[in-house]
């Protein structure tokens, strides 16, 4: 397996590309300019703006990032897994267990520590 | 002349042009093409030669058959052809989702929907690109400029590329022009790969898209914006675990991650995967809907808080590129769920012909378009903590149990052999069933013994529909109501009558109970 199977993916890469940079442009061609102060403020509902938008965010959301992190390296490792399951048999299973189950204590410590509320 | 008319006219010219060219491209190569298609000399189809006569007896195919990968011209011409096809056939397919949801959400809700631009509403996405494509494309101010002009694309680019690795159907016979080589037949695939990384791919390239929705939302300087986008990262990594856990589980029950050994293993309707793991099916379906950001999970773009999420301060065309990215999204999950769970292109009578597996690929997936149609139009969209908590405490704990059940009956059946797995998935299957009924048996005992309903509350007195037995109760009430309603009116009445014609405010209170009897007959009678 070479990166040259991937040669077909790349017409269709092209296309979009193609397709993606007209529709994004076509409307700054054949649409008017006429832009004005009150066109380039940014909306918030009719009112003037009230301070920059990008202020301190809750922490939650890094929470979030992290954990998925940590998921994702699981669904990671499950994959190529679940593709030689068959030949690794039970000792694939059991070590996949351990693997899940450890993961899982720190699934359930997180849960009860209350990292998955949101208040 | 404005710059517009000038462009308008140029298009108009060219198209004219390219279609004069077209038609006489055609009016000279007639006689080939009919021989192509299979007409004989005398001007006769007799549907043994030609395409048509491959389409329909494919066992009289005349010539050699050529595998197209090892032909220079074919491998290198064909996946252009079928690329150009597929992303044609899938932006159309965008076009006309947009008006199937519209139709089919005023369907369910008693209205018409758009039936005014031409024949059912069919020129309806049409008319709306025209609009889009002359509205103004405004920058904000306070814009990151290149980024702001990026995501838009950072986001479709993706999505057009996540069903690359889908194959649409066997390997297609096909005529082709190639007079040096005689009368020879290419076999090609109705797809761009088969990978063997397949799923890896379709996981990996769906997680680009949340760069589109965040770096809109961080360059457009805007609160609702940045909200929309934190909301919709957020959402769609939660979500994106269940996802990709649960495409876990056809992989381990193939053996392969290439999609064309997954949809062939599911031949037959008793073979689909839907039915060897029906807990992985619905926590993929569920999961889905929220990656695509549809109600009830659409808090990106929930109106009444954020105005449009992300997307508040794009116009023209841009916004257009979001939405197209958004609808594309539910058709290329639709694509992967049906390939993953749902048979992809095999409908068990119709496997014959290979020209027929596309169209069947397409009824499913507007089948699961129509599925999601229907819930938008039925489910309230959530909250956003539940939406979190049920994304981290129910999705991805359950999309783990359906690894395991998959996991334990393949591994445990291959070491057996002979019909084990299906007896041990059967047997996990009612374990699931039955642990889950307990689970939710217990949860609603304890909301119902935890939880003091306020008397106005009581389904009793509200008439919430709360099955049989609730009905009775209601029923009684009703029952012993009535008298009472009637004893208190007669109650009144005689009270009215008992201080008869004395002063001006006991003759109002005279009229006040007379009307009280007039409504209480009133509302006897009916």
């Amino acid at each position: 397996m070479t990166i040259l199977e991937f040669g077909p993916v790349s017409a269709l890469l092209v296309i979009s590309v193609a397709l993606a940079l007209i529709i994004a442009n076509i409307s700054r061609v054949m649409g008017p300019q006429r832009p004005t102060y009150r066109k380039s403020v940014p909306y918030e509902s009719g009112m003037k703006p009230i301070g920059p938008a990008t202020r301190r965010l809750p922490i939650k959301f890094y929470l979030v990032a992290v954990l998925f992190i940590i998921f994702d390296i699981e669904v990671i490792f499950f994959l190529p897994w679940a593709v030689s399951m068959r030949d690794l048999g039970v000792y694939g299973l059991t070590v996949m267990a351990v693997f899940t189950l450890i993961l899982i204590v720190g699934f359930i410590y997180e849960w009860k520590k209350g990292g998955l509320e949101w208040e | 002349m404005s710059l517009k008319v000038k462009l308008g006219i140029a298009a108009a010219v060219i198209g004219l042009l390219v279609t004069l060219l077209v038609v006489v491209l055609i009016i000279v190569n007639l006689g080939a093409i009919a021989d192509w298609v299979g007409f004989d000399e005398a001007g006769n189809l007799d549907g043994r030669q030609g395409a048509i006569g491959m389409l329909l007896n494919p066992e009289a195919r005349v010539g050699k058959v050529i595998q197209c990968e090892d032909d220079a011209g074919c491998s290198g011409l064909w996946p252009i052809i079928f690329a150009a096809g597929f992303a044609f056939v899938i932006v159309t397919g965008f076009a006309y989702t947009t008006l199937l949801e519209r139709r089919l959400l005023a369907f369910l809700q008693h209205r018409v929907g758009p039936n005014r631009v031409g024949p059912l509403g069919f020129m309806q996405p049409a008319a709306d690109g025209v609009k889009l494509v002359f509205k103004e494309d405004l920058l904000p101010a306070g814009a990151d400029k290149w980024v702001f002009r990026l995501a838009p694309m950072i986001k479709v680019i993706p999505i057009l590329m996540i069903a690359a690795v889908i194959p649409m159907g066997p390997d297609l016979v096909l005529p082709w022009f190639a007079p040096e080589l005689g009368d020879v037949w290419f076999q090609v695939p109705q797809g761009l790969i088969d990978s063997n990384v397949g799923v890896l791919w379709v996981v990996a390239i769906t997680s680009i898209a949340t760069y589109g929705v965040v770096l809109a939302g961080w360059s457009s300087d805007n609160k609702y914006a940045m909200l929309g986008a934190l909301r919709a990262s957020a959402q769609m990594i939660s979500y994106e675990l269940s996802f990709a856990l649960t495409l876990a589980v056809p992989v381990m029950i193939v053996g392969s991650m290439a999609l064309g050994d997954i949809i062939d293993a599911q031949r037959n309707i008793w073979d689909w995967f839907v039915f060897q793991n029906p807990l992985a099916a619905a926590v993929l379906l569920l999961a889905l809907l929220a990656e695509t950001n549809r109600a009830p999970f659409d808090l990106t773009e929930a109106e009444q808080e954020l105005t449009q999420g992300y997307m508040t301060e794009y116009s023209g065309m841009k916004f257009a590129l979001f939405m197209m990215a958004e609808y594309l999204g539910m058709i290329a999950v639709s694509l992967v769920a049906v390939a993953m769970f749902f048979g992809g292109y095999h409908l068990w009578p119709m496997d014959g012909l290979p020209i027929l597996a596309p169209l069947i690929f397409i009824i499913k997936v507007v089948l699961m378009l129509c599925g999601m149609i229907w819930i938008r139009a039925t489910l309230p969209r959530i909250r956003y903590d539940r939406l979190m908590q049920f994304g981290w405490k129910v999705m991805i704990p359950l999309a783990l149990l359906a690894v395991a059940w998959t996991a334990v009956a393949v591994v445990v059946g291959e070491a057996l052999g002979g019909t084990a797995y299906p007896f041990i998935s059967g047997v996990v299957f009612v374990l699931a069933l039955l642990l889950g009924y307990v689970a939710l048996q217990r949860m609603s005992r304890e909301r119902a013994s935890d939880i003091a309903i306020p008397l106005e509350d009581d389904p009793a007195y509200t008439g919430e529909r709360r099955g049989l037995g609730w009905a009775l109760v209601h029923l009684v009430g009703m029952l012993v109501a009535i008298p009472l309603a009637h004893i208190r009116f007669q109650v009144r009445a005689l009270e009215g009558m008992a201080s008869f014609g004395r002063t001006p405010d006991e003759d109002r209170a005279l009229q006040s109970s007379e009307t009280a009897i007039k409504r209480a007959g009133d509302y006897l009678s009916e």
